[in-house]
């Protein structure tokens, strides 16, 4: 290989034409006009505008000063680059703050309770101080677990069935309203699983099933995608060697593809369960409230998180600050649930995901 | 063991399309028989439909007669779950199962099936099915590692095991080593020199050279132009093929002047 010579006129019209000075900011510069704005916008909030107009004035008083310098100085290219990183740094900001306050508040002022008669007591005969959610834990995990109960095997047979068996329209329908179900407003679940139960039991009745069932009518939609969306990633060449291997279809479905998905669809399960296991609406409706233990869904009320939570902030009685400590740390347990629920998934998709190396 | 293929006016559908039309040849038992032929030409679609494969896609249907050892395997009264424990089939594409060790994967038309079969005699099967698929040496001390985590080589002799474990009288192979290197091809191809005493192998491939090695009898397909079906245009000993083609067209293919 021969190396490539220039002549001189070559390289100086290199350097002339490739070169050019490219100034930049250094890099300190936004932080400190990041840090003159937030004075500025500071200062303001403290002379009496409020906080949020503050922090407003902080991001438009940045923006624009960091815009006009970099345009300045490095560019038009650059100083939009910057306009965007700045939108976009703010957009991510502003959906943090809603997330960060709940659980800044929750936390501060639901942690007060976490104590141990808070986890085994019920509310019975409790007025004032003292008390518990224990009947409120078990009936939040009975119903749930019944909902989930009734939800999986419907929810799973009919991702089956759309991804297996279903043929053009049928199929198309079934997904269509399975997404409008998705969409459904919790409070009509609740009223329909009480019009199913009012028009075979007769009116005023309340079980823990009724609840349940209300829940797996928002929980069904979000099994039944999950499920069809997992069935449709394995792939087809892994039906036909089991075809091939004179494997009946139903066995195929069962020993091949369903274990081959079944990590996404106990993701998309547990998903679904921190999904309705913070519903409070449909609740009230069928279960309503009560201040004792009832472990038995098939009769009369039942405490849950959510719906128990609420009925302290309503009702507090008097003194009002011991029921809105138990309605704080309720919420509180409700968040920390959910959130042990996400990790859950997380871990099963990590650990029964198919292996592909060995 | 072997058995012997009779195709009759074979016309195969996908819905309205008639992919392939007229297809008649006959299979010898214990011979390997190699389908060449340009792209869309249905090679791949015909050898799909001798063991009922080709009737997954929806709508796609079969006219004519395929009977192994004299049994019509399209006949009113048969199951195609039943034919296909008699025809195995290795796919383009390596897939043993991925939630299954290498072993679990060899034993899978056993276990899939539901058939019950005493612990040491899947062992021994097992065994027995690598061993024919010389992959018994390279894997015997990880049978329970994934299936998924062997080379792409190995995973194609593994599927082979999976598809002889369960004693196919044929073995129908869809481009086997066109995902494969050289030498995971060599292997490939040894491994059908060793099978053929026992089996009737066909294989389709697009490699002219590997159909020269490895087949007795070799079939060219042909389209006359797109959308037109394909055809069975000629088919003789693999000699007479690569060296005296009847047929203008088989030569210009072998030839590599085509089109």
């Amino acid at each position: 290989m021969s190396v490539p010579t220039r002549t001189e006129r070559e390289t100086d019209l290199l350097r002339t034409e490739t070169a050019p000075v490219r100034r930049t900011l250094p890099p300190w510069v936004p932080y400190a006009v990041l840090a003159a704005a937030i004075a500025v916008g500071g200062a303001a909030a403290l002379a009496g505008v409020s906080a949020g107009l503050g922090a407003v004035l902080t991001v438009v008083l940045y923006a624009a000063c960091v815009v006009t310098v970099s345009r300045l100085v490095e560019g038009p290219r650059k100083a939009k680059d910057r306009v965007v990183t700045t939108v976009v740094t703010s957009a991510f900001l502003l959906a943090l703050v809603p997330l960060i306050s709940v659980l800044a508040t929750v936390i501060s002022r639901g942690t007060a309770r976490m104590d141990v008669e808070f986890f085994s007591f019920s509310m019975r005969g409790v007025v004032g101080e003292g008390g518990g959610v224990y009947h409120a834990i078990t009936g939040t995990l009975m119903i749930t677990g019944l909902a989930t109960l009734i939800s999986v095997p419907v929810g799973m047979l009919c991702g089956v069935y759309l991804v297996e068996y279903a043929r053009g329209k049928l199929a198309a329908v079934i997904t269509f309203f399975v997404d409008v179900m998705t969409g459904i407003p919790s409070i009509v679940a609740g009223l329909f699983a009480y019009a199913l139960f009012a028009l075979i039991l007769g009116p005023g009745v309340r079980m823990g099933v009724m609840g349940a069932v209300a829940l797996s009518v928002l929980m069904i939609p979000v099994v039944v995608r999950s499920t069809e969306e997992m069935l449709k990633l394995v792939p087809n060449e892994l039906r036909e060697a089991a075809y091939a291997l004179a494997v009946p279809k139903w066995r195929m479905i069962l020993k091949v593809v369903i274990p081959t998905a079944l990590a996404g669809i106990a993701t998309g399960v547990t998903l679904a369960i921190a999904r309705v296991i913070g519903e409070t609406a449909p609740l009230l409706v069928t279960v309503g409230i009560t201040q004792s233990v009832n472990l038995n869904p098939f009769d009369g009320r039942m405490a849950t998180l959510p719906v128990s939570a609420y009925y302290q902030y309503v009702n507090p009685g008097v003194p009002p600050d011991p029921a809105l400590d138990r309605a704080w740390a309720a919420a509180l347990l409700l968040i920390i649930i959910v959130m042990a629920l996400n990790l859950v998934a997380r871990l099963i998709s990590r650990r029964f995901a198919p292996e592909a190396g060995g | 063991m072997a058995k012997h293929i009779q195709v009759k006016d074979l016309d195969i559908y996908y819905d309205e399309f008639l992919a392939v039309q007229g297809v008649s040849m006959t299979i010898e038992p214990r011979s390997v028989t190699a389908l060449i032929g340009p792209s869309g030409c249905g090679k791949s679609t015909f050898l799909r439909s001798l063991n009922r494969m080709h009737e997954l896609v929806p709508k796609a249907k079969v006219e004519g007669q395929v009977a192994i050892n004299g049994r019509d395997i399209y006949g009113n009264n048969v199951d195609p779950v039943d034919i296909r424990s008699e025809i195995g089939m290795v796919f383009q594409r390596p897939n043993p199962f991925p939630t299954m060790s290498i072993y679990e994967n060899v034993a899978a038309g056993i276990r899939l099936t539901g058939a019950r079969m005493k612990r040491s005699e899947i062992d021994d099967l097992v065994e027995r099915s690598l061993r024919s698929a010389n992959l018994w040496n390279e894997v015997k001390d990880r049978l329970h590692k994934p299936g998924g985590g062997i080379s792409g080589g190995q995973q194609q002799r593994l599927c082979i095991a999976r598809a002889i474990a369960v004693d196919p009288a044929v073995l129908l192979m869809d481009e086997p080593c066109s995902a494969l290197d050289p030498i995971s091809t060599q292997a490939i191809e040894d491994l059908i020199n060793d099978l053929k005493p026992d089996y009737t192998i066909v294989i389709v491939t697009h490699n002219m050279q590997q159909a020269a090695r490895v087949s007795d009898t070799t079939g060219f397909f042909n389209l006359a132009d797109v959308g037109q079906p394909g055809r069975l245009i000629e088919m003789d000993t693999t000699a007479k093929i690569f060296s005296a083609p009847r047929e203008q067209a088989t030569e210009d293919y072998i030839t590599g002047r085509f089109g």
